[in-house]
Parts: C-alpha cells; sequence; structure tokens
C-alpha cells in the first residue's frame, strides 16, 4: 500500500485507522523483514564459523575411528594421571581461592576503607597477565636461579617442574573469578540484614553462616563453576612450570599438546573431548545460575532481599 | 585491629574486618604482588643495553607486530560482529536462541589447548573449512592469518557480552522519538543507538584487545610459529626460558606487563565513562 492510498483511507473511514496506525508504529522502531533476516544470517554464520564448527570439530575428530580408539585413549596410563593431576589441581586452587573470594569480598562489600580501589583494581591484576607470564614469575621465584632456588635444593624440594608450580600457576590464573562475582552482589545488598543478625544476638560466625552465606549462595556457586572451568583448562601458564614429565607432571591441556606434535590426532581429540564436554556443562550450570544471580541482582537492586 | 584502626573510615557494628582484610592481603600479596614485581626486579639486574638488547631485536620486533597486528585485527573483527550478535541476541526471536546465547561464552569455558587443535583441524588445507578456502588461494592454518582466527575466537564474547546489557537497558522511547522527528531507521540506528552503546563497545574491544595479547595456547597450534613470520610475543619468552635466557625472557615479559597494565587502566577508565552515560 502506497502513502497516498493509506493517507485516503484513513481519511475516509476511522475504522481503518485503528488498524493501520499500530502497524506504521512498529515500524517506526523496528527493522524490515529482510534486514532482520540478514542480521540473524550475518551473527549465525559469524559464530558458526567461529563456534560451533569448531566444537563439533572436537568431537568428530575424537570419535573419527571408532570407539574403541577413543576408549583406549581415555584409559592409558599416561591420560589418567594426567586427568588425576587436572582435578588434585583443581581441587586444591578453587578452595583457596573461594576463601578468598569470599574474604575479600566481606572486607570491600561490607566496610569503607582506604585503599579500596587500588585493592579492586589489584584483585583483576591475574586477568590482565598473559598465562605465559604467571608461569614465569613463579620460575623465577622458585627456579633453580631464582630466589629460593639454592635452598629449595639444598631440601630437597622442587616446586617449579612438580606439582606444587602447577598449583600455584593454577591458582595465579584463576585468582580472580570468585572474588568478582560475590564483591558486586554483596555490595549491592548491603549491611542491614547483618547487622539485623548481630542486633538480635548472632555471634560473627552465626551471622555468616546463616545470613550472608545464603544470601550469596548462587552468586558463589557461578564463581566456583568459572573457576573451575579455567582451572581445569588452563595451559600456558601451567605449560610454562610444569616441566612436561608424562605420567607425572603433565596436566590434561598439556597431555594434548604432546600427543599432538606426536601426530596422534585420535587420541589428542579424544582427551580434548573430555575438556570440551566439561566446557559443555560448565555452560549449561552458567547459564542456569546465572538467570538466578540475575534475579537475585534485580532484587538486591530495588530492595534489601528476603531472608531464605 | 591494627587494619581496622589505620584503614577504616568509619566505626562499624559488623565483625571480621580485620581477619577478611588481612587474609586478603597476605593471599593478594603472596599469590599476585610478589612474584609480579619478580618479573621487575629482575631486570633491574640487567644493563640497559642488555635489556634495550633483549627487548627491541630483529626478532623480537617481528613478534611484537604479530601479536599487536592479530590482536589489533580480531579485537576489529569481534566488535562489529559481535555488535550484530548482541543486537540479534537482543532484539530478535530465531529459533534455538537460548542455545546460541549460551554458546556464545564458548570460549571462556573451552580450554585454549582445545580450541587450538579444533581451529588448526578445521583450517588445515584438507579441513572442513581449509578445504574451500585452499583452492582460492588462502592459507590460515600455520600462518598469520591463522594467528587472527584463534585470537578471534578468544575475544568472541567480550564484545557481545559488554553491549547486550546496555542494548537490553535501551529506551526504546528514544527511537520512537527519533522516529517522530522523521528519521529514517538507519539514522536512528547511528544518531541515537550507537552513541548510546559506544562506550560498552570499546570497553569490549579493548578487553578483547587486552586478552589476545597475552593468548597462548591456543595461537601456538595454528600459527606454525616461525621465527619472524608467526612466532607471537608470548611464545617467544617460553623459547627464551627453554634456552635458559631467564633475563632475556623476563625482559620481553615485563615489555608486555607494561602493555597489559595500560590497558588494563584504559579499560578502567571506559567502564566508569560506561558507568556515567547509563547514568549509573
Amino acid at each position: 500500500m502506497t502513502v497516498d492510498t493509506a493517507a485516503a483511507t484513513l481519511a475516509h473511514s476511522p475504522a481503518a485507522r485503528t488498524t493501520i496506525a499500530p502497524r506504521t508504529a512498529l515500524a517506526a522502531t523496528a527493522e524490515p523483514a529482510w534486514v532482520r533476516r540478514a542480521l540473524i544470517g550475518v551473527a549465525l554464520a559469524f559464530l558458526a564459523f567461529f563456534l560451533f564448527v569448531p566444537l563439533a570439530a572436537v568431537f568428530y575428530e575424537a570419535f573419527k575411528k571408532g570407539l574403541a580408539v577413543y576408549l583406549a585413549a581415555i584409559t592409558e596410563p599416561d591420560a589418567v594421571s594426567a586427568i588425576w593431576l587436572t582435578l588434585i589441581a583443581s581441587a586444591i586452587s578453587v578452595p583457596l581461592n573461594l576463601t578468598f573470594g569470599v574474604a575479600a569480598a566481606w572486607a570491600i562489600a561490607k566496610f569503607e576503607f582506604r585503599g579500596k580501589n587500588v585493592l579492586l583494581t589489584l584483585i583483576d591484576l591475574p586477568f590482565s597477565v598473559s598465562p605465559v607470564i604467571a608461569g614465569l614469575i613463579y620460575v623465577l621465584i622458585f627456579g633453580l636461579q631464582g630466589w629460593f632456588g639454592a635452598s629449595l635444593r639444598d631440601h630437597d624440594l622442587k616446586i617449579i617442574f612438580a606439582v606444587p608450580g602447577i598449583v600455584l600457576a593454577t591458582i595465579f590464573v584463576t585468582f580472580p573469578f570468585i572474588a568478582r562475582e560475590l564483591i558486586p552482589l554483596m555490595q549491592a545488598q548491603g549491611q542491614e540484614q547483618e547487622e539485623a543478625a548481630r542486633v538480635l544476638g548472632a555471634s560473627g560466625w552465626q551471622m555468616f553462616w546463616r545470613v550472608t552465606l545464603p544470601n550469596v549462595k548462587w552468586a558463589l556457586l557461578y564463581g566456583v563453576i568459572l573457576c573451575n572451568a579455567r582451572a581445569m583448562g588452563e595451559f600456558g601458564a601451567v605449560s610454562v612450570v610444569s616441566g612436561h614429565i608424562r605420567g607425572q607432571t603433565n596436566t590434561m591441556p598439556l597431555h594434548i599438546e604432546i600427543l599432538y606434535n606426536e601426530y596422534q590426532f585420535s587420541a589428542a581429540f579424544a582427551v580434548a573431548s573430555l575438556l570440551a564436554l566439561l566446557a559443555l556443562v560448565t555452560l549449561v550450570l552458567k547459564y542456569a545460575v546465572e538467570q538466578r544471580v540475575k534475579k537475585q541482582r534485580r532484587d538486591a537492586g530495588a530492595s534489601a532481599p528476603p531472608i531464605e | 585491629m591494627f587494619l581496622s584502626r589505620t584503614l577504616l573510615k568509619r566505626h562499624s557494628v559488623l565483625p571480621g574486618f580485620d581477619l577478611a582484610l588481612g587474609v586478603s592481603l597476605l593471599y593478594l600479596g603472596f599469590i599476585v604482588l610478589v612474584p609480579l614485581s619478580a618479573a621487575f626486579l629482575k631486570t633491574f639486574t640487567m644493563t640497559w643495553p642488555a635489556f634495550w638488547g633483549a627487548v627491541s631485536s630483529p626478532r623480537v620486533l617481528a613478534s611484537y607486530r604479530l601479536t599487536f597486528g592479530a590482536s589489533l585485527a580480531a579485537a576489529l573483527l569481534n566488535a562489529f560482529f559481535g555488535l550484530i550478535v548482541a543486537w540479534v541476541l537482543v532484539r530478535y526471536d530465531f529459533p534455538f536462541k537460548r542455545v546460541v546465547d549460551a554458546l556464545v561464552d564458548l570460549p571462556f569455558a573451552l580450554p585454549t589447548a582445545v580450541a587450538g587443535i579444533a581451529l588448526t583441524a578445521l583450517y588445515a588445507a584438507n579441513g572442513w573449512i581449509g578445504r574451500f578456502l585452499e583452492p582460492i588461494g588462502i592459507k590460515v592454518s600455520y600462518t598469520p592469518l591463522g594467528v587472527f582466527v584463534a585470537l578471534t575466537f578468544i575475544g568472541l564474547p567480550f564484545v557481545v557480552r559488554t553491549v547486550q546489557p546496555v542494548l537490553e537497558d535501551f529506551q526504546k522511547e528514544l527511537e520512537e522519538a527519533a522516529a517522530t522527528l522523521g528519521a529514517t531507521r538507519a539514522q536512528a540506528f547511528t544518531r541515537v543507538i550507537l552513541p548510546v552503546l559506544m562506550p560498552a563497545l570499546l570497553t569490549g574491544f579493548a578487553l578483547a584487545f587486552a586478552r589476545a595479547l597475552g593468548e597462548y595456547g591456543s595461537v601456538i597450534f595454528i600459527a606454525g610459529n616461525m621465527p619472524m613470520v608467526s612466532e607471537i610475543t608470548p611464545l617467544l619468552i617460553i623459547t627464551k626460558l627453554e634456552q635458559y635466557d631467564y633475563a632475556g625472557a623476563t625482559a620481553i615479559a615485563v615489555v608486555m606487563l607494561v602493555a597489559a597494565f595500560g590497558m588494563l587502566l584504559a579499560i578502567n577508565l571506559l567502564q566508569a565513562w560506561t558507568r556515567k552515560r547509563q547514568g549509573r
């Protein structure tokens, strides 16, 4: 319908106005259908090339030579020890970062003190440091030529090219995850509820376990999920400090690298598929928890949340 | 007690400030600050010519060019497509939209080594995507273009995730006003919507760029790692370490750290600007 005929219709019949007017109002802040379709197409094509197809390729390559090869690759002793080491590194680093995250969030969100903004920036620091440099700095301190290298050797202790170094590097790269999820939420929630608990006679720990922790449990879980995913998948930092000793200091990502460099592609992708599966599980959990946290943040922003 | 007396701005009835801040500072110091300062202290043991020689040899300069160039190109591509993806996810409906939305975060969750081997396999001459590019003369795997592809992958979520919330909060009345005042849809987008999104878009771009500068895992598989051609700076640090040239490795690391801290500062300023724009 051309503009002229539309105007003519409008002038002649009042009834037509109600049917045409909303449609034109909608069109003013919406794109034509072909633009929508084109934009959706462009977005999906971009995501396909860089996300969907690579993800599918991991599983395709893993199973290309059949289930037997796949199972052999993930159950051979070196692979199993790599899986164990990955689990150990994340089982140590996640609780430590969790403790730190809660402590830092408590101090930052509930108190006003000098230097708070500096502390906030410093907490984010590990995110902007290259993983390779994260590994390097521990080599400079604990390596043979490092600050404590000689005294460590005298006491027969090994940190670099051993498990403690891998754990340290993992802690460094996953350092900010939990703190930065907790801080904004706890800041938005304020301190009235904790103050009420204190006034009603709760001890410090009672207040923490019964009021603070239940209020932040979803954000906490969210931080733990992200922290764990990164801890299990870290490659660069761990690669610098590990020494690549098969069966001893190889984590899953390092094991993948060795298999790949030895042209054992199917085995490499088989181990990689385990990590890709972990990533998918992480995304699902993340999405579910994210919805909860969003809701909680909205509630905290609007008014104090109800005590659960 | 010492912490609360010297640092607290006003008294609080809540307990645990000393314990919480004490634990935080101790942990932060041991894990992050002392080790990072080790890198700077190590370079102080070098003479200036030795330091300068280590950070400006032709091979190192070539690696800077590749790392910064590919990171910039990847962040630009992500800024353009990330804006479209964010727009499509916020404004339109299509099948499996929630799955697509959740998958955008894949590069955050997928270990970089896995991403590296997957992209290499895809973009190699016989890979699913590479076999179509090879006949028209485009080689991706084992070339600088591969570095760009890997860096695009790892930087992909940043722009989407910074622009998305701003677009969700965007007041449609502004668009309606623009339309009422006679703006075309394109004018409304470039003059009304884009200026509001700009701080978030720049923040996402800066985050993607900063992340790409330090990236190692996904790149080394696809790059081919030829000195002077496709060797990134983080790899050069590792190469120097493997040759026991600790001072040389640290000197390059310090250059990268300074660049990273510069980006961190820029990102903080951009985020402050974003908040101001949104009136929070």
